[in-house]
């Protein structure tokens, strides 16, 4: 399990866009993946607050939900998002790191259907959800 | 009948690149992104400078999923905000001086955003376009395409819903 974590860990590290934005991958297994992403001032979206931009919250959700898809059990090859749909409850906190939980929830031969939860320090009221769709490549 | 004249062609173009330039410029996050505007009348079209740090899949390699759908939101929240502010620049009721130094309107808030991908975004220069489809008092719809080589195939497009910024003074 601890290898898992680790290889999955140098995979999201490995994107280069995400290591842009400062993910980390702390969890992952069973079709489920959490990230974390720290407040940095570059990816303000909001100047008047410097509240965090959506674009980084849909990236980190994005992310987080193909994750959570190549660690289902049924071991896809690869995917890629089909569509993706993110819901915005709240601005993120500024100055806190947003910690996204994904959940890969059914898994057909060609589809894999994925939620995912975005929180900051508050952890009771979510920051933002999403709910997407994303393409399964079994190796044959 | 009588109509008063033109102003100069440049005192035009000066205050709409001025203002949408003051725009782009007051989201660090676009820069970031190397996300750039341009402007034709009251069309804009947005380009996504492609980089390294845009890669989401090294192998292939591919643009990230995040990096385009940040660059469809991205493009639906400057024009939503660019056509909210058209008239109030052009009227002078908008001061595009305070903007460039600063005071900027408050922008409208992502309610939702769904981004659909169509094929993957190859390591090049994207192009995106946004269609404000209905802009109420407060709320708006917003459609967005991208593109990267041909214009009519796209490679991702969305559609979201914004909170328009609230007059504070209306609302007492």
């Amino acid at each position: 399990m601890a290898d898992k974590t680790q290889l999955a860990r140098q995979f999201i590290e490995a994107i280069p866009h995400s290591r842009a934005l400062g993910m980390e991958l702390t969890e992952i297994g069973d079709g489920r993946a959490v990230i974390v992403m720290p407040y940095d001032t570059k990816l303000i979206g909001d100047p008047d607050t410097g509240v965090i931009h959506g674009g980084a919250v849909s990236a980190l959700m994005d992310t987080c939900c193909g994750a959570a898809v190549m660690s289902h059990p049924s071991a896809p090859s690869s995917t890629a998002t089909i569509d993706l749909r993110i819901d915005y409850m709240r601005g993120a906190t500024p100055g806190q790191t947003i910690r996204t939980t994904a959940t890969c929830h059914h898994v057909t031969r060609n589809v894999a259907f994925v939620r995912a939860v975005a929180t900051d320090d508050e952890t009771e009221t979510p920051v933002a959800t999403a709910s997407g769709a994303f393409t399964v490549e079994i190796k044959r | 009948m009588s109509r008063p004249r033109p102003e100069p062609v440049q005192v035009i173009k000066q205050r709409r690149d001025a203002a949408l330039s003051a725009l782009v410029e007051s989201v660090p996050y676009i820069g970031f992104l190397g996300i750039t505007f341009e402007r034709r009348g009251d069309e804009v079209t947005s380009t996504m400078h492609f980089h390294d740090a845009l890669i989401g899949n090294p192998m292939l390699p591919a643009v990230h999923g995040g990096a385009t759908a940040a660059f469809l939101e991205v493009t639906a929240v400057i024009t939503l905000q660019w056509f909210h502010l058209w008239p109030q620049f052009e009227s002078g009721e908008l001061d595009v001086e305070a903007m460039t130094t600063g005071q900027m309107p408050r922008l409208p808030k992502t309610i939702d955003f769904t981004v659909d991908y169509l094929r993957s975004g190859l390591p090049r220069d994207s192009y995106a376009r946004a269609t404000v489809n209905r802009s109420g008092r407060r709320y708006a719809s917003v459609q967005v395409a991208a593109w990267q080589d041909h214009k009519d195939k796209l490679f991702a497009q969305a559609t979201g819903h914004f909170l328009m910024p609230q007059d504070r003074a209306a609302e007492g």
